[in-house]
């Protein structure tokens, strides 16, 4: 196949096979972004309820989307996107703060605790999340945190307290960085410290921003651990949990138009991000396999 | 450890008088060599500790035994002529003081025996140089050779309290009766491993559901991590070729689909799916069926689309994890084979997949434990449903979401601890043996 000769003119029988194959990849394409495509369909939809007899909408409007920022009185969005907002904000902090702390430390420093740390990392790691998700339920009642706006610190401390287990990547990134670089500065008298902050930071954009976008996007995207904790605190419910109640019995006929238009509304955001991110994660991925 | 022992021996052996006393005294060894702020630190959280376990430390570890006798009251109150409730014991409480109390006094018992060792070490340095370290330099050592002090200790606090503890005090819960069933919500006793013997026993009502949702979430398990693997690889392939055109638009429209938060998705999924939803009206509507497909209605329906859902969403992520990897094979191995006229299918056999598996078996095995972990998928999709009468557990239901249910939905505390526990078992076993039966365990760097 490396013939020049076959690169310049393609064979009937490789033509044939680069049409299937773009044929293939068309179809897949289009399974892939039907869903996504019916959704958006969906948000500008005029008639309510959920089924439809029709598989494209009869009228379009965008009174869905008017209807999830200014309707207050049942499932108060604007709040829902209030919370999570906060809670995502002081969750990056702390959890970017966290996750490069113990990368940096377990890739650059060495000490004794490193291995063992690791190892208990690796043994969390495959208890079911829930398992710890009730007893810390039961924690944070016991610290009067799971009733009224203290549920806003009680969800910002369970998305950030653990995050210190998810160092594979970023500490893969690390260990790309050449440590003659570190070892230079600190013959030329800087600390640690110094090193940390003035050398690897800046020289880790890349997994900087993509740890700070994870940590950001995880209180959108988290339902579970918002539904345990928030219970029945309406106030308090994040954006997920309000989207999860539209599309329940009770509000799904009156709400589920508006669903969508949330679905899109949060979702063009964390596209972005995320389809901003992926090169970061296809190296992160690639370097923390080889390492 | 041998070496830590004869430390804290030598220490008590060896030790000068402010040594020895910081046995009893916590801190004095620093106070007596010249470390009078860390030594006041020290001493602190021993006097912290003892006001701890006089106040409420003693209690919660004497009450641990029982969890607690008193049951709620209902007295007849003649002056306001109403019933009042006097609070009675509440076991889960009791449970959850007396673990922590636990952890407290090892943590306490730690710091005993860093202390002991540290003082030893200052008196020796005293002895010999005449010199310990300032305040001042540990502060700046703090931030220079101690950096990862500084940097793990608040990460490592969070995970203790808000992983470990959970989890200890959930996997003690294991133990008890804690559950809805004759109501021990309130008041609850240990039962040794009566539950383990109840969920194990398959000829039991619990046991039963057990070994179901055991046998589905393997096969499950199985099916996700495995399918999409191989069909991620195989898209990232086609994608990859040479004569693939527009490969980063193709990359773009999968990467879409994963760009939009995983539980907007499902749940859209799930209403697609419904026997008037979107897709069985689609199908009406081209003349394919004459009755709406039973996709969550049917337990084989629901397990097939599932999986093949959980395809939808896995592809694309295996696609955008393994393209970097992809790149990394020898394109030495590909033009020999080429040479020696093998086809296109044999070479993903004989060269790809082989030199996949030896080098991503840590990215398998993590994710076959996130697909047995797999919550958001099966509760979002079929919420473990079609559910027969009678059982907790649906017909689609994985370990994690049967504990779920039990814990969060039904409040059998206990059963849904055991169960936690099995996951847990069970997910070390399969790790354990794939792990060191796999190539990049056994031999690092011999693939070829």
């Amino acid at each position: 196949m490396n013939n020049e000769l076959e690169k310049n003119k393609l064979s009937p029988r490789r033509r044939l096979v680069n049409f299937l194959v773009h044929l293939m990849l068309a179809v897949l394409a289009i399974i892939w972004v039907l869903p996504i495509f019916w959704i958006v369909l969906t948000s500008f939809r005029a008639e309510p309820g959920a089924y439809t007899s029709t598989f494209l909408p009869k009228g379009y409007t965008f009174n869905n989307y008017i209807k999830l920022f200014t309707d207050r009185n049942v499932l108060n969005f604007p709040k829902m996107f209030l919370n999570t907002l906060i809670i995502a904000i002081f969750c990056c902090i702390f959890s970017t703060f966290f996750v490069l702390s113990v990368s940096y430390s377990l890739s650059r420093m060495r000490f004794g605790f490193r291995k063992p740390y690791m190892n208990i990392a690796m043994i969390l790691g495959l208890f079911p999340g829930f398992m710890a998700m009730v007893a810390q339920y039961f924690i944070l009642k016991a610290l009067g945190l799971t009733e009224g706006s203290a549920i806003r610190i009680g969800l910002i401390i369970v998305y950030s307290a653990c995050t210190g287990l998810g160092f594979q990547i970023a500490k893969g990134f690390f260990d790309t960085i050449p440590r003659s670089i570190d070892e230079a500065a600190i013959i030329d008298g800087a600390t640690q410290w110094q090193v940390f902050t003035r050398i690897t930071m800046p020289l880790s954009k890349p997994i900087v921003i993509y740890t700070v976008m994870t940590s950001f996007i995880a209180p959108w995207v988290d339902f579970v651990f918002a539904k345990v904790i928030c219970r029945a605190n309406a106030d308090q419910f994040t954006v997920a949990i309000g989207l999860w109640n539209m599309l329940q019995k009770e509000y799904i006929y009156q709400w589920y138009t508006c669903f969508a238009a949330g679905a899109v509304v949060i979702s063009i955001p964390i596209a972005i991000l995320f389809i901003y991110m992926q090169r970061f994660y296809v190296e992160g991925m690639a370097g923390a396999v080889k390492g | 450890m041998e070496n830590n022992r004869s430390n804290v021996k030598n220490a008590l052996l060896h030790g000068d008088l402010y040594t020895r006393l910081s046995a009893v005294v916590m801190g004095l060894g620093m106070i007596g060599h010249k470390q009078v702020i860390k030594g006041c630190m020290v001493l602190l959280c021993q006097l912290a500790f003892i006001f701890f376990m006089f106040d409420s430390g003693i209690h919660a570890l004497l009450m641990m035994p029982s969890l607690g006798t008193r049951a709620q009251e209902k007295v007849w109150n003649e002056a306001k002529q109403i019933y009042e409730y006097i609070a009675g014991d509440n076991s889960q409480q009791i449970l959850l003081a007396g673990v922590v109390t636990c952890f407290v006094i090892a943590a306490i018992i730690v710091l005993w025996i860093i202390q002991m060792r540290f003082s030893y070490k200052l008196q020796k340095e005293l002895e010999e140089k005449g010199h310990v370290p300032t305040f001042k330099e540990d502060i700046r050592n703090l931030f220079d050779k101690n950096l990862h002090i500084t940097l793990m200790t608040l990460p490592c606090l969070g995970i203790l309290i808000f992983n470990i503890v959970p989890l200890v005090y959930m996997i003690s819960m294991a133990f008890t009766t804690y559950s809805k069933e004759d109501e021990h919500l309130m008041l609850f006793d240990w039962c040794g491993l009566r539950q383990f013997s109840r969920v194990l026993n398959m000829k039991g009502n619990i046991g039963r559901q057990f070994w179901h949702v055991l046998g589905w979430t393997i096969v499950w398990a199985i099916f996700a991590t495995f399918l999409n693997y191989i069909l991620g690889m195989i898209l990232a392939m086609v994608i990859n070729r040479r004569d693939t055109k527009g490969k980063a638009f193709w990359r773009f429209c999968f990467i879409l689909s994963i760009a939009v938060p995983q539980f907007v998705t499902l749940m859209i999924m799930n209403i697609m799916l419904q026997p008037s939803g979107a897709v069985n009206i689609l199908l009406q509507n081209l003349g394919l069926i004459s009755s709406p497909l039973p996709f969550w209605q049917n337990a084989t329906w629901a397990r097939i689309t599932i999986i093949v859902i959980n395809i939808w969403i896995g592809i694309p992520y295996t696609m955008l994890q393994i393209t970097g990897i992809l790149q990394n094979i020898p394109a030495e191995l590909y033009e020999a084979a080429k040479m020696d006229g093998a086809g296109p299918v044999k070479i993903f056999f004989k060269i790809t997949l082989p030199y996949m598996l030896f080098v991503t078996t840590p990215y398998l095995i993590s994710s076959f434990v996130g697909n047995i972990n797999n919550f958001g998928v099966i509760y979002l999709l079929s919420g473990g449903g079609p559910t027969y009468v009678g059982d907790t557990a649906g017909q689609t239901d994985l370990l994690v979401t049967w504990l779920y249910k039990l814990t969060i939905d039904q409040q059998y505390y206990n059963l849904g601890a055991v169960i936690g526990i099995m996951t847990f078992v069970i997910l070390t076993i399969v790790t354990l043996i794939t792990y060191r039966n796999s190539g990049s365990y056994k031999n690092e760097e011999a693939f070829m």
